[in-house]
């Protein structure tokens, strides 16, 4: 394939930032849910 | 992620046994994503040929067009919300939760198309960046959520963020319009749209027209889940940010020598309260 | 008809406040000047600057409108003026017109200085024939310009980082005028051959974002205004 690194790259950038920015908010809600009673949490 | 329990006594003290932010409905929906990416990987990278004119760099494509268009989708959303926090009777701060969610989500989608765009500029027109109407839009609009994202950020209680937020966020979406025309006004360099083309009319082989619609796919399941996710976690912050501030009253009354039991407090003591920082932000 | 009345006064009562104080005349003023100054020495070309003289002209008037809708920001922080306006119970509406067209009157004093600046420092001449486009693109873009700066202007009295921010909300919501006024005026100047009848479909996209703000500002600034 032509240009591979600039396509493969542009893959890797896309999902990247999407999986990071996936990673941290998952992160954080698992740190702010132990300050936080059952009760707020309205999704249970 | 643990299964949800029932809380066992609403009087004691308040339990935090349910850990993070997913159910059942978001793993389900995260897996999709997970299978739908997958997907997109198989048909952008292998499955679907490479183009007359663009050769294999058409491939960035796949991730290029999605992602705008679900950032376009993401700020409408923003928009709509915070319509709904303004215009409905009870100002509900869940509106304005989505709302931010939603845009944030938005920007970041916005932002890996400029870059996956700019790779894209490079192989096919040998440059980075073009000042043309489509790029120049593109930026505006993302310095714009970006201004709307410091704004959230201002501090102040929840409904002046809310309020704050919402006037930004609702005519910001105007944007998207001039960004989707902004070829047609301007007459530039930039490809004309080939799918949602004015007159209807689409011109694209198939196998790359199902690439595209596999990454639309992709990429609206991902929103989705990232949406769900980040308005929960909005409200876990909003409410630890109250709790916090409680807390520091409480923690001024005891060093006033109040009787923290009862409710009684006098008034050189409510005077203190206005010197508690609230956390939500630096003001 | 009370509720234009009650705009006209608080226009009057903000442009007293602002020849009183002379800082519009004797700082933003000068301040837009130099700035024209400015982009002449960075260009340093006379035939660059009678080609993009338009752009600047336009460039100006957007960072002198920061710096008026910062002043009159923190005018309104200062004394909790914007609070006894408010309980005064003077409809937000009102309020927002009143405060729009000062800021419009202002803004149109300083373009005809800035139009005449760049007549005698870019060489820019203005043809008899472009005088109705010159003239109602730069109210309608104006008064959109107007309407913006003063809806932010709101929402940022009373935030304490207010001079940073405030540049970073706005310039981007102005940018289409900037884009829209800039091709008017090159028209009504005839800049690089444009001519006169090109410049009116630009002036209809100005006149949709001022509808837009002016009807979004109407809406907005009550809620925004009443913490």
């Amino acid at each position: 394939m032509n240009d591979a690194g600039f396509i493969f790259g542009s893959y890797a950038v896309t999902f990247g930032a999407i999986a990071l920015f996936a990673l941290a908010t998952i992160r954080r809600g698992r740190t702010l849910s132990a300050q936080v009673p059952d009760e707020e949490k309205y999704w249970t | 992620m643990t299964q949800t329990t029932e809380v066992t006594s609403p009087q004691s003290e308040p339990t935090a046994t349910v850990s993070g932010t997913g159910t059942v409905a978001t793993r389900i929906i995260g897996i999709a994503a997970l299978i739908a990416t997958a997907w997109l990987v198989a048909f952008g990278l292998g499955f679907s040929p490479a183009d007359r004119d663009q050769d294999e760099s058409v491939r960035i494509m796949y991730v290029h067009v999605p992602s705008i268009w679900v950032a376009y989708v993401a700020f409408v959303v923003t928009a709509a919300a915070s319509g709904g926090y303004l215009f409905s009777k009870r100002h509900s701060l869940g509106f304005d939760r989505v709302a931010g969610a939603s845009a944030e989500i938005g920007a970041l989608f916005v932002a890996v198309t400029l870059v996956s765009g700019m790779l894209w500029g490079r192989l096919t027109w040998g440059v980075f960046w073009q000042w043309d109407a489509r790029l120049t839009t593109t930026a505006l609009l993302f310095v714009t959520y970006i201004g709307y994202l410091a704004v959230r950020r201002l501090g102040g209680d929840h409904h002046q963020r809310a309020r704050r937020s919402a006037v930004i966020g609702l005519p910001a979406v105007l944007l998207i319009p001039l960004v989707h025309w902004s070829v047609v006004l301007w007459r530039s360099l930039h490809q004309e749209a080939t799918v949602l083309r004015p007159d209807g009319q689409v011109s694209m082989g198939g196998l790359m027209l199902f690439s595209l619609f596999v990454g639309v796919v992709a990429f609206s399941l991902i929103y989705l889940w990232l949406v769900i996710h980040r308005s929960r976690v909005a409200a876990l912050a909003d409410f630890a940010d109250d709790r916090l501030l409680a807390d520091a009253l409480v923690a001024r009354r005891h060093e006033g020598g109040a009787d923290t039991d009862s409710n009684h407090v006098d008034m050189s003591q409510t005077a203190d309260i206005n010197d508690v920082q609230h956390p939500g932000g630096e003001r | 008809m009370i509720r234009w009345r009650h705009a006209m006064m608080i226009a009057r009562k903000d442009l007293l406040v602002e020849w009183r104080s002379r800082i519009a005349t004797n700082q933003v003023l000068p301040f837009a000047l130099v700035t024209m100054v400015l982009f002449a020495f960075a260009l340093d070309s006379e035939s660059v600057l009678q080609r993009v003289a338009p752009g600047l002209v336009w460039l100006a008037v957007m960072l002198s409108m920061l710096v008026l809708v910062q002043r009159a920001a923190s005018l309104e922080t200062e004394d909790q003026a914007l609070d006894a306006l408010r309980i005064s119970g003077v409809d937000p509406t009102s309020v927002f017109w009143g405060k729009s067209i000062a800021l419009l009157a202002q803004l149109l004093v300083l373009e005809v200085v800035l139009v005449a600046a760049a007549v005698v420092l870019y060489r820019a001449d203005v043809p008899a024939g472009g005088i109705v486009l010159l003239v109602t693109s730069m109210l309608t873009a104006t008064a959109g310009v107007a309407f913006v700066g003063t809806l932010y202007g709101g929402l940022a009295a009373g935030i304490s980082g207010r001079e940073t921010l405030l540049p970073l909300l706005v310039l981007p919501v102005v940018a289409p005028v900037l884009i829209g006024a800039t091709r008017a005026l090159e028209s009504a100047l005839g800049t690089a051959g444009a001519v006169t009848s090109e410049g009116w479909p630009w002036v209809g996209l100005l006149a949709v974002f001022t509808v837009t703000y002016g009807v979004a500002g109407s809406l907005a600034y009550g809620p925004l205004t009443e913490d």
